[in-house]
């Protein structure tokens, strides 16, 4: 249920920014983390960003999540 | 560190320990999901128990809940919207699910966005969203409160089951039955509220805990870092998460909670109620209350007969142990919570240990 994936900003637009998670284009509310900005990553639940994450960390759990949705 | 870099460490550790066994209570579904899924288990020494907790939002709702919610839909002409896990939840004598099978307008969302927004383009419907979840989900219904409140709309409601974790905790650690050496606490919900509220945890009881990702390395080096602990008899509270969780969480998201929600004691199944356990809509948002806004009779709910779920849910029993797991209790035919959420105990267990069966 608390389940979250990480995805980099590509587009901010007031409090939606599109954002990108394995090749998939999505939008979803940053209003929860107004600091995010253009490149940086978000652990993203539910349709909102709910914290900023460092870069280095998101590609090694991308790399989890490629793994588990090959699996499914 | 590799994964193999990190069992020797933990089987060196194990062998400076004192005791015979310790064991180690996952709080979070994703968690059990996890190291159901990638077998972390048979990776570690067997002195070390993991044991999975009360994590998973769906599982500790209570039947009368689910009964409530039914009730509502059967009385009132509403368009209801729900995370996918709960609908298939049974209740006393249906399930979300049955009542969409039989006409109802439930429909399943991905975020309660869809809910708002569904609210807005049809003024001329009552819609209801199911605000279940803890402290990562909590925030994102104040957030659509908020907005219905500024937008000023008069047809959305949410059917609030907010808990929040850390007094479950407090009920498990003070249970003489359960025993906990140590603690691998929820990531996302601690993205939200940080590991400032788990403090009670190292200081009053003594026991270690950390705050873990959710990938294999991730975990195993959460129970690491709780061995270490506890073979230099130590208790703090730290965070192997760092990446994602920061001391003071998300303040602005735990200050959206604080500004919607208040607290107030809250049913578990299996644990029962707990003081300041959940979340209500505070006065000055108890427009959008459903559970105000559409008033049904008392109901007498039964729990699902000879399910164990509550001793699962308190690490008490292990799935297997239940009389009803993997005979008349399937994922497909669901009788208790653990076996419905996708992250419930029982489902790990039937999806990743049943080789046995």
């Amino acid at each position: 249920m608390c389940l979250a994936i990480p995805a980099k900003v590509i587009k901010i637009n007031k409090n939606i920014a599109e954002i990108e998670s394995l090749g998939v284009i999505k939008e979803v509310d940053i209003t929860l983390v107004p600091d995010a900005r253009i490149g940086d990553y978000v652990i993203v639940h539910a349709g909102f960003a709910i914290q900023i994450i460092d870069k280095k960390e998101a590609s090694i759990t991308e790399g989890y999540w490629k793994e588990y949705l090959e699996e499914q | 560190m590799s994964i193999k870099e990190i069992c020797l460490k933990i089987n060196s550790l194990v062998r400076d320990l004192d005791k015979k066994s310790i064991n180690i209570m996952e709080v979070c579904g994703t968690h059990t999901m996890e190291i159901a899924r990638n077998g972390l288990k048979q990776l570690l020494p067997p002195e070390i128990n993991l044991i999975s907790g009360p994590g998973c939002p769906v599982c500790v709702t209570p039947t009368i809940e689910i009964d409530r919610m039914i009730e509502i839909i059967r009385n009132y002409d509403i368009t209801v919207f729900s995370f996918g896990d709960m609908i298939r939840v049974p209740g006393s004598r249906s399930s979300l699910a049955y009542e969409k099978s039989i006409g109802k307008d439930v429909v399943i969302c991905y975020s309660p966005l869809y809910a708002l927004e569904f609210a807005e383009n049809n003024p001329d419907k009552n819609v209801i969203f199911i605000a279940i979840g803890f402290e990562t989900t909590a925030p994102l219904s104040s957030v659509i409160v908020k907005r219905a409140s500024d937008k000023k709309l008069k047809n959305f409601f949410i059917y609030c089951t907010h808990k929040i974790i850390p007094p479950a905790l407090e009920v498990l650690l003070k249970d003489k039955e359960v025993r906990i050496d140590g603690l691998l606490l929820p990531g996302h919900v601690s993205a939200i509220i940080g590991s400032t509220p788990y403090k009670f945890i190292s200081k009053v009881y003594k026991i270690p805990g950390v705050i873990s990702g959710f990938d294999s390395e991730d975990i195993l080096k959460a129970i690491k870092m709780i061995l270490i602990q506890i073979v230099r008899k130590k208790s703090k509270i730290e965070i192997e998460y760092k990446s994602v969780v920061k001391e003071e969480g998300n303040t602005v998201a735990a200050n959206q909670i604080r500004e919607v929600f208040e607290t107030e004691d809250s049913m578990w199944r299996g644990l029962g109620i707990i003081p300041k356990s959940g979340l209500k809509l505070k006065p000055d948002f108890s427009e959008f209350d459903a559970k105000l806004k559409f008033p049904i009779r008392e109901l007498s709910s039964r729990e699902p007969k000879e399910c164990d779920c509550g001793n699962v849910l308190k690490g008490l029993k292990k799935p297997d142990e239940c009389k009803l797991f993997a005979k008349s209790c399937t994922p497909d035919n669901p009788i208790g919570p653990c076996m419905v959420s996708s992250e419930g105990t029982c489902a790990a267990y039937y999806k990743f240990y049943r080789i046995k069966y």
